[in-house]
């Protein structure tokens, strides 16, 4: 029998064991806030990464070793985000009556997305290079990396904006439509689907079909717009 | 399954070819969800044999975040001294756009409601 040294120094560097981990984590995070009934705070991406990062740190695993595992899982953001296609489909009917609120929200909360994060930014005294890393932060990451770059960010900063700009809008968006008494599913989903692109969508997905189909919506469209306004309000605001 | 997969990943792929064949700052991904709405267009019986598998894919979203969410805790030394100025900042742009998209949302909706009414 081969001693457990060698056989964890295979398993470690083979993606099957951190895939296995991976789907393991989120199982045991989603039946617990299924059990719990789901609340804002019990978020499943959040719950999933608290599990695996200990395990992390303990195994002494770098993260280019977990991604090589994880990497199957990430790929599949892509179809999933073309997917997004079939709620937006089913609900052409209450999209194309609703074409104008749409279209004013995005450019709305699209604006202030950056421009608060500009402007708190500034207030705050933070140093420019992290202010510009920040603007893109509500877009979804492959958009919100390449504008980044483009103004001047720093990518990998804003890579970790990115996922935690999803995760707060996640958490906080039940609370806060609530308190509001917001009660129309397609405002509440395209609300976060704008501040909080893939993870607030995951989120919007997980309450109401509607308001999954609006921050799908939402993602899509503001991938197009905070290309555009960005680099304006950079301009304008520093 | 595997029909829905093909076509995703064929809608997706020409999406990332348009994307960077012309430059364009929209990612592949995104391009091939427009693509996929226009083939539902053509071709509405579509949807109902991409639905089971899309409804797998979109109920279990979360999911597909965990290792870019995993990529963080590695990386947030890059937060460094801001690390509690960029999480206020953070927790208040995002309350705040929200709080912008929600309320021109019900706003406009009322208007135009309105109107047509």
């Amino acid at each position: 029998m081969t001693d457990i040294a060698s056989l964890w120094s295979y398993l470690a560097t083979s993606p099957l064991i951190w895939l296995t981990t991976t789907i393991l984590a989120y199982l045991v995070a989603d039946s617990a806030a299924k059990r719990l009934g789901k609340p804002p705070w019990a978020n499943p991406v959040l719950m999933s990464v608290l599990l695996i990062a200990p395990v992390l740190w303990f195994t002494r695993t770098d993260y280019t070793t977990y991604f090589e595992g994880a990497q199957f899982i990430h790929f599949l953001l892509g179809p999933a985000t073309v997917a997004l296609a079939l709620p937006l489909w089913d609900n052409r009917e209450t999209i194309r009556s609703s074409v104008a609120p749409i279209l004013m929200a995005l450019v709305v909360g699209s604006i202030v997305a950056a421009g608060s994060a500009i402007l708190l930014a500034r207030a705050f005294g933070l140093p420019m290079e992290v202010l510009l890393s920040l603007a893109p932060k509500s877009t979804t990451a492959p958009v919100a990396l390449g504008i980044s770059e483009g103004i001047g960010g720093l990518p990998a900063l804003t890579a970790v904006l990115v996922i935690l700009t999803g995760v707060i809008g996640a958490v906080t968006v039940t609370p806060l439509m609530n308190m509001l008494r917001i009660t129309d599913w397609r405002a509440r989903g395209f609300a976060v689907g704008v501040a909080a692109h893939g993870i607030g969508t995951a989120r919007a997905f997980q309450v109401n079909p509607v308001a999954g189909a609006y921050a799908g919506i939402a993602m899509a469209l503001n991938a197009l717009l905070t290309s555009l306004i960005v680099p304006l309000l950079v301009r304008w605001l520093i | 399954m595997l029909h829905t997969f093909g076509l995703l990943l064929g809608c997706q792929l020409l999406g990332e070819i348009t994307a960077r064949g012309f430059g364009f700052s929209i990612p592949g991904p995104v391009l091939g969800l427009s693509l996929l709405v226009l083939l539902l267009g053509a071709v509405p019986t579509l949807a109902g044999r991409l639905r089971p598998t899309t409804e797998v894919i979109l109920t279990n979203l979360s999911f597909l975040f965990v290792p870019a969410g995993v990529g963080v805790i590695g990386n947030l030394a890059v937060l460094s001294q801001d690390g509690i100025a960029l999480l206020v900042v953070l927790v208040l742009s995002t309350v705040l756009s929200m709080l912008a998209s929600v309320a021109t949302f019900i706003g406009v909706r009322y208007i135009t409601e309105r109107r047509t009414a």
